[in-house]
């Protein structure tokens, strides 16, 4: 990538790095040149990689002491909260670490959509990051039923259920699922299993999806392609790592917050009673991070369709390198999609808070309204607005922009421009 | 940078009206000054000590407290009681042991280790003995209801006689702070129904408060470490934060880029 062959200065290094060129690797790594003008929204990259690793490596610890089995869960976390050492802090960072986790995700998410950066030539990395997002919400689904409290039990009983919509085979794939004929020991101990290994499937994607990243580089505020290296970037090392070590530890200081300040107060009260097949809770609700799926999942009417609908909500994401048609990626040059891209922003948060209400009267109302709205943006909205919206000019370089002055005065103006 | 932040605030500012709203009927609780709440917040010792007392004496008769040992009494952070008088309040529960070497179980005075003695043997026992209501384990009562300490505290003191149109059966009764304000039992507490050690009137609301911060400990031990630990923790955090912040200006300052 960086252009010149790395021969390392050691004898030993150049007999290692000729067998196995981890030096080389490593040196592409520091080098890697990066477009100097991104922004602060680009360090929760590295942000979700050390989620990814803190929920490793406190996983691992509770899984020394959690005991997968339907009548000893509840007690064995609560073994963990009282007697282990330490076992509070560790559970803690893990189930907030799960929240913070979704929180960088979704900003990593929401950045991309802003700056076009799933579009060609990125569409590989885009899709890595769709299929690790569903891995992610999987293992914390699965995570979250591992405790054995009520909200636990009833939202693995109606999350499993729903694959009892599919026509014919659907009860069957259900039983097959549980391991039996209700949520029981069976299901716990699978879904354990698959809580373990699920972020390790991650770990694999992420490495291929920063491999993915290496080949064409980074995208950039103003989303236009650059000379690498040049004027333009930056090498990786010292520039992004000391920025990305500003931004984790800011974001460290929030996950320290709720960890030790408010520890539950991202999970549901129920989740402290242990799991009773006989009672039902008054409102099941799914994890923050999962409401606006399931407000999408319950605005239809239809069991399967809503199902359907539901799936189709995450799966578009998928195919939104073609759905987006406009040639211009960052929105700071796209007037008419900055618009439409803060009322997606709006309308999501919509879907996230009647997610946590009742599905009835007014909410149930909002959610449909708001579910339309959501496969509206992607399915209409992007296509023609690619095709009909009229650009600000692009820049042809971040260090020489047409307007001239640094990068950043580029966007001020054009931001300026578009006031005017 | 500046709209970065605007944009976090709103967010959590989000995610906070999200998750409040997430108890469907609102009802103002009591309020009283929790000792444990905020970046130094310790228990009130004499308070849990009151409050384990009003707990044998009053709640244990029907509610079991299944997750914590006697030696828990004495540990740092807790009532703090000594380790004397942890085995004495040991030593006044029959636990039953075995099987001995004949084969029997038989039963002995409490030791530290052992697990508070549960009043009845089983749910089921439990349920029949209470009109078939489970008075549920205490261990983590309060961090099981949505309103937390204050909601315990409330319900403590929300006995009142029915409004007119509501007619009760028989074993259950009207609590304002109750979801769906029935509930299987009766109001426990009244002026003067325990002799407080320490000399503090027992008042029912004083009773309350004691009784509630005993359940806050016995749900979260570790409180106390916790607060201290976050306090050093972030402190430590935002240290290390400028440091980095000033050492990234520096780095960031060879390139006429800003940061």
């Amino acid at each position: 990538m960086s252009g010149h062959e790395y021969i390392p200065k050691s004898k030993v290094g150049k007999w290692f790095n000729d067998r196995l060129p981890l030096l080389t690797l490593a040196n592409h790594l520091t080098d890697y040149p990066t477009p100097k003008n991104l922004n602060y929204w680009w360090t929760f990259g590295g942000i979700l990689t050390f989620c990814l690793i803190t929920q490793i490596v406190t996983g691992l610890v509770l899984a020394m002491h959690y005991i997968a089995h339907a009548d000893m869960a509840f007690d064995s976390v609560e073994h963990i909260m009282r007697d282990v050492n330490y076992g509070w802090l560790i559970r803690y960072i893990h189930a907030n670490g799960a929240s913070m986790f979704f929180l960088a995700v979704y900003i990593h998410i929401f950045r991309s959509l802003f700056y076009g950066s799933y579009k060609s030539p990125r569409e590989i990395i885009w899709i890595i990051g769709i299929i690790i997002y569903l891995l992610m919400m999987a293992a914390a689904f699965m995570g979250y039923v591992l405790p054995w409290g009520q909200m636990s039990f009833w939202g693995a009983t109606v999350i499993t259920n729903l694959f009892s919509a599919i026509p014919l085979v659907g009860e069957g794939i259900v039983t097959w699922l549980w391991g039996g004929y209700s949520v029981d020991n069976p299901t716990l101990t699978r879904f354990f299993t698959l809580h373990y290994l699920i972020p390790f499937l991650i770990l694999g994607l992420v490495v291929l999806h920063i491999w993915a990243l290496h080949v064409p580089g980074n995208n950039n505020p103003v989303g236009i392609d650059i000379k690498k290296p040049s004027k333009d970037t930056v090498p990786f090392h010292p520039y992004i790592v000391i920025k990305d070590g500003f931004a984790l530890l800011m974001f460290m200081i929030v996950f320290a917050f709720f960890v030790f300040y408010t520890p539950n107060i991202l999970g549901h009260a129920d989740n402290y009673i242990e799991a009773d097949p006989l009672v039902t809770p008054a409102h099941i609700v799914p994890e923050w991070y999962l409401l606006p799926f399931y407000a999408i999942l319950r605005s239809v009417p239809d069991k399967l369709l809503g199902v359907v609908a539901m799936l189709s909500a995450i799966l578009i994401l998928a195919a939104l390198p073609w759905l987006d048609t406009s040639k211009v990626r960052s929105a700071v040059f796209r007037p008419l999609y900055r618009q439409f891209y803060w009322i997606l922003v709006a309308d999501v948060l919509i879907l996230g808070y009647v997610g946590a209400m009742p599905a009835e009267g007014l909410y149930l109302l909002i959610a449909r309204v708001a579910t339309a709205y959501y496969f509206l943006h992607f399915l209409v909205i992007l296509p023609v607005l690619g095709l009909k919206e009229k650009t600000v000019p692009v820049p042809l370089s971040i260090t020489e922009p047409i307007l001239g002055g640094s990068p950043n005065l580029a966007t001020a103006k054009n931001k300026e421009s578009l006031n005017n | 940078m500046k709209s970065f932040f605007k944009f976090l605030i709103l967010l959590f500012a989000f995610l906070g009206t999200s998750f409040n709203s997430n108890s469907a009927e609102k009802v103002e609780y009591l309020k009283t000054d929790w000792s444990f709440k905020g970046l130094f917040g310790k228990f009130d010792r004499g308070s849990l000590q009151r409050g384990y007392q009003v707990y044998t004496e009053v709640c244990s008769s029907c509610h079991s407290m299944k997750y914590l040992s006697y030696r828990n009494l004495a540990e740092k952070g807790g009532p703090e009681f000594t380790i004397e008088q942890a085995k004495a309040i040991a030593a006044s529960f029959e636990v039953k042991d075995g099987p001995n070497a004949d084969g029997d179980m038989f039963t002995r005075p409490g030791k530290l280790s052992d697990k508070f003695v549960m009043p009845y043997e089983n749910v089921k026992a439990a349920q029949a003995a209470n009109g078939g209501a489970y008075p549920p384990d205490m261990s983590v009562l309060v961090k099981a209801r949505g309103g937390g300490v204050d909601y315990i505290y409330s319900l403590l003191q929300g006995y009142e006689d029915p409004p007119a149109g509501i007619s009760l059966d028989d074993g259950v009764y009207y609590n304002k702070y109750m979801y769906g304000n029935k509930i299987k039992m009766a109001n426990q507490l009244s002026d003067g129904l325990v002799e407080y050690a320490d000399g503090t009137t027992a008042s029912v609301e004083q009773m309350s408060k004691d009784v509630t911060t005993f359940l806050m400990w016995a749900a979260e031990p570790h409180l106390e470490a916790r607060h201290r630990m976050g306090f050093k923790a972030i402190v430590y955090l935002i240290i290390l934060t400028a440091l980095v912040y000033f050492s990234m200006k520096r780095i960031w300052s060879r390139i006429e880029t800003e940061v």
